[in-house]
Order: structure tokens, then C-alpha cells, then sequence
């Protein structure tokens, strides 16, 4: 026993910080949203069991929670995939040696690193009003640009735009997994008279097929996660019309605006399975169009 | 003159080769030039949304709107100190409030997580193989579904309309990315050090301090560096936690602007939003190459 204790102390001792802070503030608070999730709770008075009532509630008659649920579908669907064309597209054309990839690298990257602040989030909102840059930019084309920001018809575009604008970091990595791609493939597919797009198809996207599927889901985590944009440019609520009422902003409300914190768990945890399906989804699809280079023949 | 006695016959293979990779030069070039009009227009985009932000600071309120302009008529200075006095709590405040959140959290990140990493890279116990699963797990968890709890723990121990349910995680290595960042790093350095250490009689602890930090700076620096521009960014935490207008940090004082209905002070406004991410502009300028790195090393090995 004494041994077995001076064996583990060490470790234990290190890692006592992060075991604390799971305990405590990651897998105790997944279970107490869980238990909150089956109660009735407004902080005022002590939490009150109804079994599933909030989950029936939630899929039999809560017309926002399929609301939210289509808008966040919508933009991750959108979003990601054009996302990560574009990171795909500007990471080919800086690959290879070109000049002041430096430049060009930290320019991209740049809107990454501001995406998420509410000063950028701010920009946003003036730059789609009405008379704001784009419609102007839009009719310097001779083009009539709509209310983006009050017609929940374009309102989400508005998002989509600034998700796709910062596409720096799958960008990145991106450029490193085409670092690891040999040259010598795409000089062998030369020699045989093979064109950019074959080369394209043939070469890059099944040698880049794992990088391609660990963007894809780290994009899709970070897509159905997101928050403060959708919440500063719908000035907190999901306006106009619950066209930008994102999961994390219908919970956030149903939480901290209305107090509902049974029901604002219950969504919590849908949050967490359907992220947590997406991912297995990825990874599951995976095998069939992602192949590592160590396990071939 | 040799060319005109040649005749296609006698073109040795080397002569067939070099106008090979001749004409292959010649695309290259043309290629590259593309390559770099492609780049230069869509580098210019990225950066125009921020370029019009900054103008639009300088520029006053009756000038914003639809100007496309990046060169303001007339430089409105006093834009930044009447966004600086705008609301009723100077920007003072917010920005020292900002700053002892960061510089709290990002002391927290860096020693917490960095003990995390060096257990989970360097030392044996029993468990490991499990608690590092479970770690990489909470990877994956959205900050969302935690925080209803984490929200009601602080409710009862006080802790709401402090700076506490911001910091106190920050040192229970809160953020498995930046574990994951560092167990990666650690691994490279090699385990010949660690074991000389141990024959001379070093513990664990020495072993760490004396090795592998000062070995790992570039490690800690990327992790710190991070940390310091999402603490800095940060919305939801104060949104949650933090009520009273003196304990606001930046970005929950900017939100006020776009609040306070009726007041149209864009100029000032910009002028703020400039000032908020200024410090990440700097950072990341200073510290673009260990930023890159972080990314491909995070994200690939």
C-alpha cells in the first residue's frame, strides 16, 4: 500500500487541479443539468420533479425549440461546408513555396482571431443595415440590396458571412496537411498529362481526406456552439422573427431572461446529444472516404 | 547558328529535357502571378470590413453610413475621448477590469493546465490511460451545457457579481485544449532528461520546474498567448456573471452601446470597438509565429 502510494503520488499531485475542476465544474455540472432537466426550477423556490415534462413539452408543443433547431441546422449546413471551400481553395493557392506567404497567411488569419468579439459583432450590424457598406457596395453594381438585418429572409446570411470570413483557422491546417502531401505524386500525374482538376480530385482530396474530416468536425462543434454573433447582431432576442434565435441564444434566454432553468437543462442536453451525434456521425462516415496513410497495404 | 544545322532528329534527350522544364518555368510564373491576383483581391476583402471600422472612427456620425471611403474628410478626433466618457462609467474601468480578468486567467491557464500535461505526459500512475480519455472528452463539451450548474454552484457560494466564476476555473485547468497543446509538446522533449534528472535525485517537481518549463517556453507562450485573446473576447462569462455596470469588461461595455437606445454615436462607438481589439492586434502581431505554430501543432500531430 505504501508503495503503491509513493508510486501515484506524483501524478495524483499534478493532476489535482484538473481532477478538482472535472469533478467540480465538467462532469458534476453534466449531471446536475441532467437531474435539473426532469424538474420545474426558477432559483426562487427549490427545484420540483416532473419527469419528462420538459422533454415532452419541448418536442410536442414548444414551436421555438424547432425554430431554433431548424435556424442552427440551417447555418451549419450553410456555413460550414462553404467554409471550409474556402479555406480549402486560399490553402491551395498559398501552398508551394509562394512569395510572402507570411503576409498572406497572417491577413487570413487575422479575422479568426477577431471573429468571436463583440466589437466585430458590432461592425456586423452596420455593415449590413440597410444603408450600410454592403448595400452600397451592392449598388455600385446597379443592385437593390434588402433589409438584411430586419427580413428574416436574409437575416442569417448576415452570420453566414461572417463565419465564412473567418475561415483562417481550418485554413492553417489545411496548409499543413498539404505540406504532407509528396510532390513526386503530382509530377508522376504530369507526366501522365493529368489536368489541375484531376490532379485536384485524383491526388489532393483523398491524401487530404483525414485533415478534411478533422476541419469538418471541429467546424460543425464550433458552428452549432456558436453564440455571442447571433446574440449581439439579434440584439440578444433571435430577431427579426426568431430568424437568428440559435440554440445557445434560445437557451441562454430561457436560462437568464426567463428564468426556466429545468427547461433551459433539458435543452442543454439535447445541445450536448446532438453534438455529440454529429460527431460520431463524422467519425463513423469517416471510414469510408477518410483514409491514413499508415493503414494502406 | 547551331540552331539553323539542327534538325529534330539530332535533339538530345537533355536538349528535350531542358525545353521541358522551360516551358514548364514559363507556366509556373504565369501561374504564380495568378496565384498572387487571387490573393492580393481576397486578402483585401478579409481586411476591408476592419479598415472601414477604423476609418469610420475618425469619422463623424453623418459620414458613416454607406461612405465607403477608407480616408476620413476630416479626422474627428474627439470620436475616442467621447467614447472613452460615453457611458456612464468611464472606459477606464472597463479596460482595467478587462485586464486583471486576462492576466488572472491567463497565469491560471498556463500553471494548471501545464501540471495537467506533465502528469499525463511524463509521470506514471495508475488510472492514466482514463483520465486522459475523459479529459479529451471534455473537449467536446459545449460550454453551454455546463453552464446552468456552474451558474447556480456560484449563485450559492456567493461568487455572482465577482470576477471569481471567471478566474477560479481558469486555475482548475478548466481548458483541455491548452492541456492537449502542452501534452504535445512535452512528448518532443526527450525522456533521456527527465530520467538523468531522476538518477541525480530530482523529484517530480524539480523535474518540471528545473526541465521541462524552461524547455517547453515556446509551449507555455502559445498557450498563454491564446488564452489571453479568449479571456479578452469573452461575452457569455460576464454576460452571466457580472450585472453591475463598474464590474463590465469591454466587450459588456461595448454591448452597451448598441443597448442604450435612441443615442446614435457611432463614431464613438467604432471608436471603442477599435480600442477593444487593439490589444489582440498587437498580440497577435508580436506573437503571429508561435500563433501559427500553435494552430498546426493543436490541430494535426
Amino acid at each position: 500500500m505504501h508503495k503503491f502510494l509513493r508510486r501515484n503520488f506524483a501524478g495524483y499531485a499534478f493532476l489535482s487541479p484538473w481532477l478538482i475542476g472535472f469533478f467540480l465544474l465538467a462532469i458534476g455540472p453534466i449531471l446536475a443539468s441532467l437531474y435539473l432537466s426532469f424538474t420545474k426550477y426558477n432559483v426562487v423556490r427549490p427545484p420540483q420533479w416532473i419527469g419528462l415534462d420538459n422533454y415532452f413539452y419541448m418536442f410536442q408543443m414548444d414551436q421555438r425549440f424547432w425554430k431554433a433547431l431548424q435556424v442552427t441546422f440551417q447555418f451549419v449546413v450553410i456555413s460550414v461546408p462553404l467554409k471550409l471551400m474556402f479555406a480549402l481553395g486560399v490553402a491551395m493557392a498559398l501552398d508551394k513555396g509562394i512569395r510572402a506567404i507570411g503576409w498572406y497567411r497572417a491577413l487570413f488569419y487575422l479575422p479568426s482571431i477577431l471573429g468571436g468579439s463583440i466589437a466585430v459583432a458590432i461592425l456586423w450590424r452596420q455593415l449590413f443595415n440597410y444603408d450600410g457598406v454592403i448595400n452600397s457596395i451592392l449598388r455600385l453594381f446597379g443592385g437593390d440590396g434588402p433589409y438584411w438585418l430586419s427580413d428574416p429572409k436574409y437575416s442569417l446570411w448576415t452570420l453566414i458571412v461572417l463565419a465564412i470570413w473567418q475561415f483562417g483557422s481550418p485554413m492553417l491546417i489545411f496548409l499543413a496537411g498539404l505540406r504532407a502531401i509528396p510532390q513526386e505524386l503530382y509530377e508522376a500525374a504530369e507526366i501522365d498529362a493529368a489536368g489541375p482538376v484531376r490532379k485536384f480530385f485524383a491526388i489532393t482530396v483523398p491524401l487530404l481526406a483525414p485533415v478534411i474530416f478533422f476541419n469538418l468536425v471541429l467546424q460543425m462543434i464550433e458552428a452549432f456552439k456558436s453564440f455571442s454573433g447571433a446574440f449581439i447582431i439579434s440584439g440578444g432576442t433571435g430577431a427579426p422573427l426568431d430568424s437568428l434565435l440559435f440554440f445557445t441564444v434560445y437557451l441562454y434566454n430561457e436560462a437568464f431572461a426567463f428564468l426556466r432553468m429545468g427547461y433551459a437543462s433539458a435543452l442543454a442536453w439535447v445541445l450536448l446529444l446532438i453534438i455529440a451525434l454529429f460527431t460520431a456521425i463524422a467519425f463513423w462516415t469517416s471510414k469510408y472516404w477518410v483514409h491514413y496513410e499508415n493503414e494502406r497495404g | 547558328m547551331t540552331e539553323a544545322t539542327i534538325t529534330p532528329a539530332m535533339l538530345s534527350t537533355a536538349e528535350v529535357a531542358r525545353a521541358y522544364r522551360e516551358a514548364k518555368a514559363k507556366r509556373a510564373k504565369k501561374a504564380a502571378l495568378l496565384k498572387h491576383v487571387f490573393l492580393i483581391i481576397t486578402s483585401l476583402i478579409m481586411i476591408y470590413p476592419l479598415l472601414w471600422m477604423l476609418a469610420s472612427s475618425l469619422k463623424p456620425d453623418n459620414q458613416i453610413f454607406g461612405d465607403l471611403g477608407l480616408w476620413p474628410r476630416e479626422f474627428q478626433w474627439q470620436n475616442y475621448w467621447a467614447g472613452w466618457n460615453a457611458l456612464p462609467v468611464s472606459f477606464t474601468t472597463f479596460f482595467w477590469n478587462s485586464t486583471v480578468v486576462t492576466v488572472l486567467s491567463v497565469i491560471g491557464n498556463v500553471i494548471s493546465c501545464s501540471f495537467a500535461a506533465y502528469a499525463f505526459a511524463r509521470l506514471e500512475f495508475s488510472g492514466k490511460t482514463i483520465w486522459f480519455a475523459l479529459m479529451m472528452m471534455t473537449l467536446m463539451i459545449p460550454y453551454h451545457v455546463v453552464l446552468i450548474p456552474q451558474y447556480l454552484l456560484f449563485l450559492n457560494l456567493g461568487w455572482v457579481d465577482t470576477y471569481l466564476p471567471l478566474i477560479v476555473p481558469r486555475f482548475l485547468a478548466g481548458d483541455a485544449f491548452f492541456i492537449f497543446l502542452m501534452i504535445q509538446f512535452f512528448r518532443q522533449l526527450p525522456r533521456e532528461l527527465d530520467e538523468a534528472a531522476m538518477i541525480d535525485g530530482c523529484s517530480p517537481f524539480k523535474i518540471y520546474w528545473a526541465i521541462i518549463m524552461p524547455l517547453s517556453l515556446p509551449a507555455m507562450a502559445t498557450a498563454a498567448i491564446f488564452s489571453f485573446i479568449w479571456t479578452w473576447e469573452d461575452f457569455l462569462g460576464p454576460l452571466v456573471y457580472l450585472n453591475d455596470m463598474e464590474d463590465y469588461t469591454v466587450p459588456l461595455a461595448l454591448r452597451s452601446f448598441i443597448s442604450s437606445d435612441g443615442v446614435s454615436q457611432y463614431g464613438p462607438m467604432f471608436a471603442m470597438s477599435i480600442l477593444s481589439i487593439l490589444p489582440i492586434i498587437l498580440f497577435f502581431v508580436i506573437f503571429q509565429r508561435l500563433i501559427i505554430r500553435g494552430i498546426a501543432m493543436s490541430g494535426l500531430k
